[in-house]
């Protein structure tokens, strides 16, 4: 089972990792809450794995690492502060620079060039 | 100990001027005047004892990790250069009274001219290396502001960064030196450094540090080839160039040399290196200065060749070598300091330097024309001058080397013709500029200046006289302690008489004088011959040298910063995947001692959904409202995700943000195009971060796997074992956050409310356009709030309600808390926001969301000061049992009282990102509170 | 426990409540009182700053339990004397800030007191805090804040640089989540002690796991300090903003400097056992071309805050020398050369801002314009502040620089230092000589504007500009406290030591 989950892991950050690269404001916010929920899945997995276990105590006789938990819900608390920043201020940015690229405008198209 | 104070006198000095400058020129002058004057009356109060053959020194700690000390000594060579520093001094204050006009602003001139005296001082007078260095830039400094003075014109301004520039690195250099020298020989103190001469000559670093001085020195004296920078320095005011760039500055290089001639001098190296340098900036100097048709370029070139031949003399490595050294830096410095204030003179009273339009001023001005023709008579070493002597001593000295080995023959022939050019050019400053017809082309009439004006001339020439003819009783004491000082051992005969007999030297020097004047008879054919080799302005060159470098920076760095953040973040991602990948090739296996759990079906359902999710979302990342249903999918199986594995907490937060999450990115995709222009991105681009995205997901995802497979001994335990003792709460992973590291989710919450407030910035100014169609060209619904919508929100606000404040309450012992709480209910409210709009809510809602971020984070942050009350640290938690009737037994937590903190906050901060920007999608748009 | 005894916490306490405070109605809606509010708080902040100071070197280092659970279980403050020294600087430049801005520049924006606040609230706590994950926590708070002071006042290029910053950042964050969860799967504990005793502990392949989680935090503290080649972003996002926040923008990258320095200099340092110096291979080469990279950016600059951003590249690359260099004299040197750089910097900023504002259309592009007002006391401040930056004497500069310089022993550092480090001075030299020239000296015509810089700006630069003075003149006294601090932070601190100091 940690098998399929590194493998979820890894592929949800090279998602994230590759949209964060992409040239869009949208697009980036996207990749960028991709990337968190791996963020979040990899700092939680930090502890060890543990089902059926929830760190309450007299529950169960074995818990699974609450410090990773805490962490991650500290994590995750603070990406939406970020998040939601960087989706206002991409809009900002389409507001005032016209355009939703990252570098305020349309790159030049040698594509379009040769289609006329 | 009075020497001791020479150095700070005209220190405090350099702000008097500044301060006298309301007061009448004169005045200022004389205020100026005052301290330097007084310095060097303290000079001459501790000349006797020097003269004695003593030398003082004392020396105060200052910075010791840096071995820098306010340490000054008196010897012969620093009284020698100290009086002629400050009695030079002050004939050139006195002389600038009169030179400057009513524009330039005299205070500030002369405050830069006692900034420089200062540094100058400095120089000559320290005991310690480093701050010796200290000095020697400050003179660069001050010289700077000095030829820039008249920063209008620019010449003035590209020789005043000229100057600097070269002096500068040259500076840089003798700091090397300076530190490498220290660390041989383990002290800063020159008392030290003076004496161990022999174990630095034996170190390995000595070839480094005699070169990176003789950089210094060179560049400082203006010797080739870092020679061009002096001649375009005489775009400054007559009196700088008499003080700095005749007398002093440029013999602080010299002084450099003759102070470090114990520790340096005396190997091959020196010998070759600095004799063969001097010569050839000698003759280079002594041709070129006949050609220059400005008075000021003719002596300045002639100041390059004098220098020249005192670096020669250094060079020669005997010891009275070196005593002629001396001697003739004190005669240049005088004659040389007359000769450009005559040429100011001149300047000043006829209009004009070119000395091809001021012919015959004798008749206008003859005491003035007197004066200079003795000057320049000495500076061509006729008998009965100061120049003479000294000249005489650089011819023996000539004949007494050995070294171009058979060849050295060569140097006295050499020297003889550089002499001869130097009455050259002497001979034409005087004919030319006294006789040669009459004056053409002048704007006024040339006459004598103001009375004062001559006096520091007069004063000049006079002590060339005295000196030429009575060498032994006026400057005989001085040069024999200066050389004492120099050599540090006693010293070899020599004789400072006129006349020595007829041996070589005098035929050298009468060949000299003929020869000089043959060559000035034949100037026609010389200026002809020199006129076919194009004349290349150094400035121009040196310029363009720059300008080129700088070109060249700008297309370096606008190929490096090219502006494209895909650029950058490919960079960082680049060199992170550089920095992890390495240490994980030496990893043998990445599965660690740990049995893996066994894999089932539910898991293998959400693992292909996350996939297909992102994949999707990738995909389609075109069709932002498409990706952004994927990403919620994804978000979705993740809090299922943590659910299964045993974090309710996290499961319960995920879900709740995940739905703010999509509402916010819901409404801001109404703002932006539905679709993401079809990808401009080169392929090569496209498949660079494919690879570098790829490689970094293989990474994450093998250590991910290599950390849940290994085991840990965290301090996990811990919290198990106190969550309840110590804590009050059931709830560990509750507990960790409002209690163990209740800091953290102090600092998360400021956070949020922080993002808050940057948020609600940028809104404020936000100005987009409205649509009043969807993309299908459909006008919206009439109706802007569905009466259904209406309805139900409305009765679910309080079933809403309930439900935070229970998951609130049991936050601390079960899944839930204040985070989770403030989320729900932000949640309800921003339906009644969708159902009702902004101003309904405006009118119920009272207070601003940022009031209620800042009531939050105090409640929080004050329950954290509260602990100390019971002298406990910040955040302390306290927690008690009590028992009502009727409730029963319940818990009292101050935990509890924080997780409050964090609630308010939370909905403070979601409904401001939210109210503010649903106020956007109202028309009428409400000035969000900027000020 | 007397309140003497919860100094170490006032300095993130202080801004926080002051900013809470900002916020509610009865400040918020009156822009004078907040100035004042806040500039009394800045000067108490000095004040506490430098009783921290004086306690830390009478006392020793001083530990603080949060929530009195002790290490490595809760959260710890560790107060030596590097750290409050960092506290020390960032209170003054807060001060200067604060002073600079309230001369009009808040007015153009809303929150901007509280802002900076919460942003110096970040920058203490960083520095103060002995643990790895508050660390990233306080590291958000100061990250966000900047993201939103730098939009202050709003205008095309903030927003495009900004942009810009934040996503780099953002990805930075994610990165730095990641290093923390490999250190955590591996080490099992946050607090710096805690991991520094463990790290030597490590089996074979759990330490090749944390070696990539600890390079990995190199890239992200790297990306803070603008080292190459992470350093593109920082001279339009410097230039762009307000003149304040770029001021105080000045110690953003010494945060990561610092955190490099605890981390790998430490941490990671000669203590590390089987991972001991780790990052050192990296840093070495990467701080000579820093300094290399932004001396040519230096010389290419066409405007005086542009020139400016790219002196804080080659600062960083300085002190990134230091680090590698690895020796308690190098350490001492770069935490001198660290204070200097930072105030001279920031200085520097604000001069420009004002430049900017007097000279009109000309702004402070390297441009022939009109005499600008003031241009006298402009100039001097100028000469001054560029004296410091090149290194050259009187100014504390030369000090810094004759410091790192001496504190190299071996011939094969020399060789590469000297000339990389005098060569980058001399460059400065060039730049700053032709920026000078050009912006006082080529003029055409009079000044004729009637514009005038406010007192409170001139007061801000001042108290900036007689601190280069003060620092050669009171030399012995700095380098006493740096060589201390250097020892401190080599000796490094045990989990032991700092459980026992926290008694």
């Amino acid at each position: 089972m940690e098998l399929v989950y590194a493998v979820c892991v890894g592929f949800m950050s090279a998602c994230g990792i590759f949209l964060m690269l992409r040239g869009h404001t949208f697009t980036l916010v996207i990749g960028l809450t991709l990337l968190s929920y791996a963020v979040n899945l990899f700092l939680f997995a930090s502890g060890g794995l543990t089902i059926g276990a929830p760190t309450v105590l007299s529950s169960s006789e074995n818990y699974a690492d609450p410090l990773p938990q805490a962490l991650v819900l500290t994590a995750i608390v603070i990406g939406f502060a970020m998040t939601a920043f960087a989706v206002i201020l991409a809009m900002r940015g389409r507001a005032d620079l016209g355009s939703d690229h990252v570098d305020g405008i349309e790159p030049f198209d040698p594509l379009a060039e040769e289609k006329s | 100990m009075h020497y001791f104070w020479v150095p700070f006198l005209p220190m405090f000095g350099i702000i008097v001027p500044l301060l006298a400058n309301k007061l009448n020129r004169s005045a200022c002058t004389l205020a100026t005047a005052l301290l330097p004057a007084l310095a060097l009356c303290l000079i001459f109060l501790d000349l006797p004892a020097v003269l004695a053959g003593e030398s003082f020194s004392k020396s105060v700690e200052w910075i010791p990790q840096l071995g820098l000390s306010l340490s000054f000594r008196l010897d012969g060579l620093a009284a020698l250069f100290s009086i002629l520093i400050l009695g030079i001094g002050l004939l050139v204050i006195l002389y600038a009274r009169y030179y400057l006009s009513e524009k330039d602003h005299m205070g500030r001139f002369y405050c830069y001219l006692i900034m420089f005296m200062t540094a100058m001082l400095g120089i000559v007078m320290s005991n310690n290396m480093l701050q010796l260095w200290f000095y020697w830039e400050l003179t660069s400094i001050s010289s700077f502001l000095l030829i820039g003075f008249w920063s209008h014109n620019s010449d003035a301004r590209k020789g005043a960064r000229m100057a600097l520039t070269i002096t500068g690195a040259g500076g840089l250099a003798l700091l090397a030196g300076i530190i490498l020298l220290a660390q041989v020989v383990g002290s800063y103190e020159l008392d030290v450094v003076l004496n161990s001469g022999e174990l630095v000559k034996q170190s390995p670093y000595y070839l480094a540090i005699l070169s990176l001085f003789l950089i210094g020195a060179f560049t400082k004296s203006a010797q080739f080839p870092f020679h061009f920078w002096l001649p375009h320095a005489m775009a400054a005011p007559t009196p700088v160039s008499a003080y700095l760039h005749s007398a002093t500055m440029v013999k602080a290089g010299i002084f450099l040399l003759a102070r470090f001639y114990p520790v340096l001098a005396g190997t091959e190296m020196w010998f070759v290196v600095v004799s063969l340098t001097g010569l050839l900036t000698m003759l280079l100097g002594a041709y070129t200065a006949l050609f220059k048709h400005d008075l000021k370029g003719l002596l300045a070139y002639s100041t390059i060749s004098h220098l020249g031949l005192i670096v020669l003399l250094l060079g020669l490595n005997t010891e009275l070598a070196a005593i002629a050294a001396i001697f003739h830096i004190m005669n240049h410095a005088v004659f040389k300091a007359s000769l450009f204030m005559a040429a100011g003179i001149i300047d000043h009273e006829s209009g004009s330097r070119d000395m091809r339009k001021i012919n015959g001023l004798w008749k206008y001005m003859p005491i003035t024309a007197t004066l200079a023709m003795v000057a320049s008579a000495s500076m061509a070493g006729v008998p009965l001058l100061n120049g003479f002597l000294s000249k005489e001593m650089f011819f023996t000295e000539t004949l007494e080397q050995s070294i171009l080995g058979a060849m050295s023959w060569l140097i006295p022939v050499l020297a003889t013709i550089a002499a001869a050019f130097s009455v050259a050019y002497s001979l034409r400053f005087i004919h030319d500029v006294f006789f040669n017809g009459e004056p053409k082309g002048l704007t006024k009439t040339p006459h004598e200046p103001p009375r004062y004006m001559r006096v520091p001339v007069e004063i000049l020439v006079a002590i060339c006289l005295l000196v030429g003819i009575f060498p032994n009783y006026t400057i005989g004491p001085l040069l024999q302690s200066t050389s004492l000082a120099v050599l540090n051992h006693a010293l070899p005969e020599y004789s400072l008489s006129i006349w020595h007999g007829f041996n070589l030297p005098l035929l050298m020097s009468g060949m000299a004088t003929m020869g000089g004047v043959a060559i000035y008879l034949n100037r026609k054919h010389l200026f002809k011959f020199a006129g076919m080799f194009p004349d290349i302005d150094a400035k121009l060159v040196f310029e363009g040298c720059i300008q080129a470098c700088v070109r060249w920076a700008q297309k370096i760095t606008m190929t490096l910063e090219n502006g494209s953040l895909q650029r950058y973040a490919f960079c960082l991602c680049f060199f992170a995947l550089l920095l992890i990948a390495p240490p994980l090739f030496d990893l043998d296996t990445t599965r660690g001692s740990l049995p893996g759990t066994p894999i089932n079906g539910a898991v293998l359902v959400a693992a292909i959904l996350i996939i297909a999710g992102s994949l999707a979302t990738i995909i389609w990342s075109h069709y932002r409202l498409i990706a952004l249903l994927m990403l919620s999918l994804v978000g979705l199986v993740v809090s299922i995700t943590f659910a299964y594995f045993s974090a309710p907490d996290l499961a319960l937060t995920q879900l709740s943000v995940e739905i703010v999450t999509v509402i916010l990115l819901l409404l801001a995709l109404y703002f932006f195009p539905q679709q993401t222009p079809t990808s401009k991105s080169r392929p090569s681009h496209f498949v660079r971060d494919l690879t570098v995205a790829a490689f970094i997901g293989c990474i994450i995802g093998s250590i991910c796997f290599a950390l849940m497979t290994h085991p840990l001994d965290s301090i996990s335990a811990f919290f198990l074992a106190n969550a309840k003792t110590g804590g009050g709460g059931t709830n560990v992973v509750n507990v960790i956050l409002v209690d163990f590291r209740g800091f953290d989710t102090f600092g998360e919450i400021t956070v949020l409310g922080i993002a808050a407030l940057g948020i609600h910035k940028l809104i404020a100014r936000m100005r987009l356009s409205m649509r009043t169609k969807d993309y299908d060209g459909r006008l919206w619904a009439k109706e802007k709030y569905p009466v259904l919508l209406m309805v139900v929100s409305q009765s679910l606000l309080p079933l809403f309600l309930l439900i935070s404040a229970y998951i609130f309450m049991r936050g601390h012992n079960l899944p839930g808390g204040g985070f989770i709480a403030g989320l729900i209910t932000s949640i309800a409210l921003i339906q009644q926001y969708l159902a009702h709009g902004v101003d309904w809510m405006a009118k119920r809602v009272s207070l601003s969301y940022h009031y209620m971020i800042a009531i939050g984070l105090s409640i929080a942050g004050l329950t954290g000061l509260g602990s100390w009350i019971f002298d406990r640290p910040f955040l302390t938690s306290w927690f008690e049992y009590v028992s009502l009737p009727w409730i029963g037994k319940f818990e009292l937590a101050s935990a509890l009282l924080f997780d409050i903190g964090v609630y308010f906050t939370v909905i403070g901060a979601t409904l401001l990102i939210l109210a503010s920007l649903g106020k956007l999608t109202t028309t009428e748009r409400l000035t969000v509170g900027e000020r | 426990m007397s309140l003497f005894d919860h100094l170490v916490i006032f300095p993130v306490l202080i801004p926080f409540f002051v900013a809470v405070a900002l916020l509610f109605p009865s400040l918020s809606n009156s822009l004078s009182k907040q100035r004042v509010v806040s500039i009394s708080a800045n000067i108490l902040m000095v004040v506490v700053a430098f009783s921290l100071l004086f306690k830390v070197e009478a006392q020793g280092i001083q530990v603080y339990a949060l929530g009195d659970w002790s290490a490595p279980f809760g959260i710890v403050l560790v107060a030596d004397l590097f750290s409050v020294l960092m506290v020390c600087l960032s209170a003054i430049l807060g001060l200067a800030v604060i002073l600079y801005a309230s001369a009009g520049e808040d007015k153009t924006g809303a929150f901007f007191h509280p802002l900076i606040m919460f942003q110096l609230m970040g920058i203490n706590g960083a520095f103060l805090t002995g643990d790895v994950f508050n660390l990233f926590v306080f590291f958000e708070v100061l990250l966000i804040a900047s993201y939103s002071l730098m939009i202050h006042g709003g205008g095309k290029q903030r927003i495009q640089a900004n942009i810009h910053y934040v996503f780099l950042n953002l990805i930075g964050s994610s990165l730095f989540l990641f290093a923390l969860g490999t250190l955590y799967g591996t080490l099992g504990t946050l607090n710096f002690a805690d991991m520094a005793d463990r790290i030597p502990l490590l089996s074979n392949n759990e330490l090749l796991i944390a070696k990539s989680g600890a390079l990995l935090l190199l890239a992200v503290f790297g990306l803070k300090a603008a080292m190459l080649p992470l350093h593109f972003w920082l001279p339009k996002a410097y230039s762009a903003t307000s003149t304040s926040v770029a001021a105080l923008f000045a110690i953003m990258t010494k945060v990561g400097i610092y955190s490099i320095w605890r981390v790998h200099g430490v941490m990671f340092g000669d203590q590390a056992g089987e991972l001991a110096n780790i990052a050192l291979p990296w840093l070495w080469p990467i701080a000579l071309l820093t300094i290399i990279a932004g001396a040519i950016a230096v010389l290419a600059s066409k405007s005086l805050r542009v020139l400016c951003s790219n002196l804080v590249i080659v600062s960083v690359g300085t002190l990134l020398v230091t680090i590698s260099l690895n020796t308690v004299q190098a350490t001492s040197a770069g935490i001198y050369y660290l204070l200097h750089s930072t105030v001279a910097c920031a200085a520097m900023f604000l001069l420009a801002g004002l430049i900017q504002q007097l000279r009109g259309q000309a702004e402070d592009r390297f441009v022939t314009a009109r005499a600008m007002p003031q241009a006298g006391i402009l100039g001097f401040i100028f000469v001054l502040l560029a004296i410091g930056l090149i290194g050259m004497p009187p100014l504390s500069g030369f000090v810094g620089k004759a410091l790192i310089l001496q504190s190299i022993t071996k011939a094969s550092e020399a060789m590469w230092v000297f000339p990389i480090v005098l060569g980058g001075g001399l460059i400065a030299l060039i730049a700053l000589s032709r920026a000078g020239t050009s912006l006082f000296w080529r003029t055409n015509g009079e000044n004729t504007s009637t514009l005038k810089g406010h007192p409170l700006q001139y007061l801000a630069i001042g108290l900036l500009v007689v601190i280069l003075p003060l620092m050669v003149i009171f030399g012995g006294t700095v380098s006493d406290y740096t060589q201390l601090a250097a020892e401190q932070l080599k000796a490094g601190l045990s989990l032991q030591q700092l459980n026992e100091v926290a008694k």
